[in-house]
């Protein structure tokens, strides 16, 4: 009987998925229920449930929350759009050998080294109070615009980065091949290059783009009312956090979805291409 | 025989280093119209360093490479018009993964040689088809055979109308089975009058499609004839080492 052994086999593999998805089912009701128990029976449950879960607080906050959470949605779009181009130049001016540009190339390293090394909260603390004080004609006041420059500062440090990396990764053959055919140096990198170069970054680059949809809530020192700021207000008024975790539901839905489209990146099946 | 042509190439006195390492050490070649010259040569013995020369990949540290009678290794020549006039293709491929057969071809001839899209696309279907590619305009790299991937970076570089071809060991990369294809095409440039140099370990290849064959060894080349004469009779001593290590190792 040639089928027997098969049939054997494929009862064999039915039995191992059944089994696998017996004990992720057990070992996820032991963890989650067990994590639940802990919480529900600790003795400040009843506390948190009424300061942190409440219902009602939550109904009553969330349309004021989801208000001021806009002004990071556009935030964090606008700043990931300059940072993209901001640090692509950055990256550039680092890569170029010509002499001309060394310089520029000098400014590049010291822009990286300054805006990667200092904490973004600090950064944003002292633009946002120390621009305005200059009291320069025509620089910008406003707390939201210079928060938001602090922010891409530091983002287009770490972004210019992935990008230099991502260039060095491209195999030296390909600049080769690109100037046998005619190219000139600069149309090798943006025909040849760059487009391999940033197909590869891409998951980084989103990576930090969800650093960046959190940290947009930094900007709050400043005093905009963003999400973060709007909830803390609202807590401070009903001494009650519910309205902090709404904010937090509302980041979460943003990052999440980036995070699903790294992921999808990144796997083994290699969607970029 | 006819009268010889006029040197399309001319590689006089020729040094590179790399470091402490003395890759070429005086190099002499004259490839002339429509002829194919083999440079043969253990590996590391500097054919690849001497086509990336030629190609100004590399600066040469002594000696000069003239094209046409132009001498490209004056700095003062425009490096990248240089290289449109000539035709390098590599061993392993180097094709650009992100573009399809079709952009790979048309990428110089837009960019390089200015012409309008429809214009470079025409010629790049014209020169796939005649590398035996049509039909495969669209396919990624990746989804070609090395074979075929080799054939591309033959048109991709014959796209251009170089004045001559540099092949560098254009079959080495490839499985047994697939370098018949190869050869073939190569043999389609010979045909067509390309002027080439071709560093290459196929002996009977260079036999065939040679009209000399200069053997490098030690950066220099110290043995140039037609392929009958240097094969056969090599005159000097390194030379039929060298020949006799590739019939043992059943190349020749």
């Amino acid at each position: 009987m040639p089928n027997s052994r098969r049939l054997e086999r494929e009862a064999a593999r039915r039995r191992k998925h059944r089994r696998g998805q017996a004990i992720a089912a057990l070992s996820s009701v032991v963890i989650l229920g067990g994590l639940a128990v802990l919480i529900l029976t600790s003795p400040g449950w009843p506390e948190v449930k009424e300061t942190f879960f409440n219902w009602e607080v939550f109904k009553d906050s969330f349309p004021d929350v989801l208000r001021a959470f806009w002004l990071d949605v556009k935030l964090f779009v606008t700043i990931e759009a300059a940072v993209l181009a901001v640090g692509l130049v950055i990256a550039l001016v680092r890569i170029a050998r010509s002499p001309a540009f060394f310089p520029l190339r000098l400014l590049a390293v010291v822009w990286v080294d300054l805006f990667r090394g200092i904490p973004t909260i600090l950064l944003i603390f002292l633009i946002g109070f120390g621009v305005p004080a200059l009291r320069l004609e025509g620089v910008p006041t406003d707390p939201i615009v210079l928060g938001a420059i602090a922010l891409g500062l530091s983002y287009s440090a770490y972004v210019a980065e992935v990008y230099r990396a991502g260039v060095n990764s491209v195999h030296r053959g390909q600049r080769d091949a690109a100037l046998a055919v005619g190219l000139t140096e600069a149309q090798a990198m943006r025909h040849v290059i760059l487009p391999q170069a940033v197909r590869r970054v891409a998951p980084p680059l989103l990576n930090d783009f969800v650093a960046l949809q959190k940290d947009v809530a930094l900007i709050s020192i400043l005093g905009p009312l963003e999400a973060f700021r709007e909830a803390q207000i609202i807590e401070s008024q009903l001494f009650n956090f519910t309205p902090l975790v709404a904010a937090a539901l509302l980041y979460l839905a943003v990052t999440i979805p980036t995070a699903r489209i790294v992921d999808r990146m990144g796997g083994p099946e290699g969607a970029v291409r | 025989m006819s009268a010889p042509g006029a040197a399309v190439l001319e590689v006089r006195g020729v040094s590179k280093a790399f470091g402490e390492r003395q890759v070429l050490r005086g190099i002499d070649l004259t490839v002339r119209e429509h002829e194919a010259v083999a440079l043969i040569g253990a590996s590391g013995s500097g054919k690849s360093t001497l086509l990336r020369c030629i190609d100004l990949l590399e600066d040469v540290d002594d000696g000069d490479v003239f094209l046409d009678g132009e001498t490209i290794t004056d700095p003062a020549v425009d490096t990248v018009t240089v290289r449109r006039r000539l035709g390098l293709v590599f061993q392993a491929y180097n094709l650009f993964p992100h573009m399809t057969a079709l952009e790979n071809v048309v990428l110089g001839e837009r960019r390089a040689h200015g012409k309008a899209r429809a214009e470079a696309e025409e010629r790049g279907r014209a020169m796939l088809a005649r590398f035996g590619l049509a039909g495969r305009e669209d396919d990624r790299p990746d989804n070609l055979s090395g074979g075929q991937q080799q054939r591309v970076a033959i048109a991709r570089a014959f796209a251009g109308r170089p004045r001559a071809m540099l092949l560098d060991e254009v079959t080495s990369a490839l499985d047994p089975e697939l370098v018949g294809e190869v050869l073939g095409a190569v043999r389609d440039l010979k045909g067509e009058g390309m002027t080439m140099l071709i560093a290459t370990h196929e002996m009977s290849f260079a036999r065939e499609v040679a009209n000399e064959v200069a053997f490098l060894h030690e950066g220099r080349i110290v043995e140039q004839a037609p392929p009958a004469q240097l094969l056969e009779a090599p005159q000097r001593p390194e030379t039929r080492q060298f020949l006799s290590r590739l019939l043992e190792a059943g190349r020749a």
